[in-house]
């Protein structure tokens, strides 16, 4: 079985080209302006049309060489979160697609456009264990959206423009090309996107069903206790989605919550956001429910889901059909895209004359300020050394006046950007949310800074994490991007060492970070600049250095060693049954029965 | 699990064994290109959904699609969800749940051998007959049936043949179209 050629004739507008210069033609069509890569034996003839093009057309279309093929994907995620474009990665055959994969998940769960083009053997090796050979469409088909495996030259046009709307369009997604070495050596003619024919009938849905929409919007009206619960899917949804969000709140008196992958879709300096949701979230934003727009019940959500908010009327707006009812079952369910989904209810709310029922929300308010004056985010400063969280506090005083954008790596460093590192616009916040990839934050803020060259790119970071893709540092030397990774280091995988205190009797096995290197003399050695703070006093006027330091920066912050990262939801609890802060000097070993220390 | 409401305690409890199961026939029309059926047998697998049974092959050799039908066990919504995340692959064009559709029809074909001698053996025919099987193939001391039907008549007459010496069984899975005129 042969994919089918569908392209129509149009011979004005084809040119004959060899495969790898229709990659590259096919990458410039798309508007594809900076690509992040590493070369190998299968992937050079795309190499050498790349050179070629630089040497006709200069840097139109810009390569970036990462150090790790997972740092190219990672930086691509970067990239196409920050800027809500596509991220494209070319990698070789073999290691180079199967290093690459770490990222193609992450992006798969945090539905990240990407599309990831991989070199191959030659048609004729394949199935023959050839040197760098791997069956990377067979790897990667079941995290990639789609996949193809590109035969024939001539069919190179329409899969790569249609793995460009694959990848950008419904839930957004990666998508894998593997083109096989002869294939782009052998010649073909080149169509442009307006050109093809897509083979797929795919043809997601935006447009959220009327009649559901009307509904929904006459439960918000009459709801007593109304809360938004969003998610990455307002991200998603361009900047659009974020600002009509913020109009239909103002609209409803609705408070606002999100999930991590949310944050900045509405702004944290508005009285009506109640902070994150979920196992690390504030106590307010964790005890009322729900319309959740873009957001999918995530069970880092939920907890328990017997006591989910189980008595809450919900609605369910979002572009995936299957997320809906997934994990919780919802009275209204809408499948489409955020933006347009909000544009539609704030349609119906003024059509309607709605009118937000003030005393109901009145004493809904009341009940959120009681919660928020048990200040859930509460923790206990110190004079002697830095705590995490006074760090971060500190880092969000001193650049939030700045046009900056935040990444992170994975563990409590995370969760306390996420709660004291506050977000007032979209595209600003890249974390690895759903796949939980340590390793994540300092390739992604390369992508990130070669996005936006003048802003202020900051990766706040574990000394844990960091280290699974430091390499990536001297990508960010060699391409002279001025990023900062703020390690938070605690000298322990923070997460796991909490989790170990918690549910596994103290009993602290492999999550000390034995050896550490000099992050100082690190970053002197990759050629960045190198600084580091012990003393809580000397903090403000380190980061201001690191600010002002126009070069690549590693800050190693010594922070409290032991800090645990509350609010908590405890595995096997009910989302609003939370270890608060006021639980300081209870014996938090008792507070996560049997049952509940077998969970994730 | 401890608790009995409809919600398991957990994500991680959401096997639902307490819930009653139901068998569920999808009929999926893709596009037949390399890897198809692994996109839709991978999602299965991967998602810990049952694959009762599975027939593909071409149906359209102009359109390059084929049809899958896959017999599926499950609670009611996991059911649904394996629908919802069988319409999300790109390569499947359409999805349609044969079992909640009166019009469905649903046909299996299973090779039946049977080993016997003297009342068995003649035992076995008569079974055969009141089935409408076709005998196949023969020897002075076996009988290879054809024999087509709902997969319960299939159940039915294989349990029938089981004391009379059933050797060998192959099943084709079930195959599902709709009544009436309308097409998928």
């Amino acid at each position: 079985m042969t994919a089918h050629q569908t392209i129509k004739k149009a011979d004005s507008a084809a040119r004959e080209m060899t495969g790898a210069q229709i990659v590259v033609q096919a990458l410039i069509d798309q508007g594809v302006s900076t690509l992040f890569g590493y070369p190998g034996g299968a992937v050079l003839p795309i190499y050498d049309a790349l050179f070629q093009e630089t040497e006709a057309h200069g840097h139109r279309l810009r390569h970036v060489l990462v150090r790790h093929e997972q740092g190219a994907t990672h930086a691509a995620e970067g990239y196409a979160r920050s800027t809500g474009k596509p991220g494209v990665v070319l990698v070789t055959s073999g290691p180079g697609a199967t290093n690459a994969i770490t990222g193609i998940v992450d992006a798969l769960m945090d539905s990240i456009p990407l599309v990831v083009i991989t070199g191959q053997v030659p048609t004729h090796l394949i199935g023959t264990d050839a040197f760098q050979e791997a069956d990377t469409v067979g790897i990667t088909r079941a995290c990639t959206k789609q996949n193809y495996l590109v035969k024939n030259a001539a069919d190179l046009p329409r899969i790569i423009h249609e793995a460009f709307r694959i990848a950008t369009t419904g839930r957004p997604g990666p998508v894998l090309i593997d083109i096989p070495k002869d294939v782009q050596f052998s010649k073909a003619d080149y169509y442009g996107p307006d050109e093809v024919t897509f083979s797929h009938a795919y043809a997601p849905r935006t447009k959220g069903d009327p009649g559901k929409v009307a509904e929904a919007v006459r439960m918000i009206a009459n709801a007593r206790r109304p809360v938004f619960y969003t998610g990455g899917g307002v991200i998603n949804a361009g900047p659009r989605g974020a600002e009509l969000l913020r109009e239909f709140a103002a609209l409803t008196g609705a408070p606002v919550t999100s999930t991590l992958m949310g944050l900045g879709a509405f702004p944290a300096a508005d009285p009506a956001w109640l902070g994150m949701v979920g196992m690390h979230g504030t106590l307010e934003a964790n005890n009322a429910m729900m319309v959740a727009i873009g957001s999918r019940f995530d069970d880092r959500v939920t907890g328990r889901l017997d006591a989910f908010s189980p008595g809450s009327k919900k609605i369910h707006v979002d572009i995936d059909a299957s997320s809906i009812n997934k994990n919780v079952r919802v009275d209204v369910g809408i499948i489409g895209d955020a933006a347009s989904v909000l544009e539609d209810m704030i349609a119906v709310w003024k059509a309607k004359k709605y009118e937000a029922n003030r005393t109901a929300l009145d004493s809904w308010w009341r009940q959120i300020d009681e919660w928020r004056a048990r200040r859930s985010l509460r923790y206990r400063p110190s004079n002697e050394v830095i705590k995490p969280q006074y760090a971060i506090e500190r880092l969000y005083a001193l650049v939030k006046d700045r046009d900056h954008y935040i990444t992170t790596e994975v563990g409590q460093h995370q969760m306390w950007a996420a709660q004291f590192f506050h977000f007032q616009e979209p595209n600003r916040w890249m974390t690895s949310g759903g796949l939980g990839t340590m390793g994540y934050g300092l390739p992604a803020a390369v992508g990130v800074q070669l996005a936006h060259p003048d802003s202020l790119v900051i990766d706040i970071a574990g000394e844990a994490s960091v280290q699974m893709t430091m390499q990536e540092i001297s990508t960010a030397v060699q391409y002279e991007l001025p990023i900062k990774i703020f390690i938070l280091n605690n000298e322990w995988m923070g997460m796991v060492r909490q989790w170990q205190q918690l549910l596994h009797g103290e009993r602290y096995s492999h999550s000390y970070s034995e050896s550490l290197p000099d992050f100082v003399k690190l970053a002197e050695a990759y050629g960045a600049v190198g600084i580091r703070c012990e003393d809580p006093a000397e903090l403000g006027d380190k980061i201001r250095q690191m600010i002002d330091t126009p070069r690549p920066v590693i800050f190693d912050c010594r922070v409290e060693k032991a800090e645990n990262c509350l609010p908590m939801i405890p595995s096997g609890k009910a989302h609003n049954e939370m270890i608060l802060p006021d639980d300081w000097d209870t014996d938090l070993t008792q507070v996560i029965d049997e049952a509940g220390k077998k969970l994730v | 699990m401890t608790d009995t409401n409809t919600q398991p305690a957990s994500a991680y409890d959401l096997s639902h064994e307490t819930e009653v199961e139901n068998v569920a026939t999808f009929t999926l029309l893709v596009d037949n290109e390399p890897g198809v059926l692994h996109r839709v047998v991978g999602l299965f697998a991967g998602r810990g959904y049952n694959i009762e049974s599975l027939t593909v092959a071409e149906t359209d050799r102009r359109a390059h699609t084929s049809r899958i039908t896959i017999v599926t066990r499950g609670a009611p919504h996991v059911l649904e969800q394996i629908e919802a995340q069988l319409r999300k692959v790109v390569s499947v064009r359409r999805v349609h749940d044969v079992t909640r559709d009166p019009n469905g029809i649903e046909r299996e074909l299973a090779l039946v051998k049977v080993r016997g001698t003297g009342t068995e053996r003649v035992e076995a025919m008569r079974v055969a007959e009141i089935f409408r099987a076709k005998v196949i193939d023969t020897t002075s001391e076996s009988f290879v049936f054809e024999i087509t039907g709902g997969p319960s008549k299939i159940d039915s007459f294989v349990e029938l043949m089981r004391p009379l010496g059933l050797v060998e069984l192959s099943r084709t899975g079930v195959l599902s179209i709709e009544r009436g005129a309308e097409g998928m």
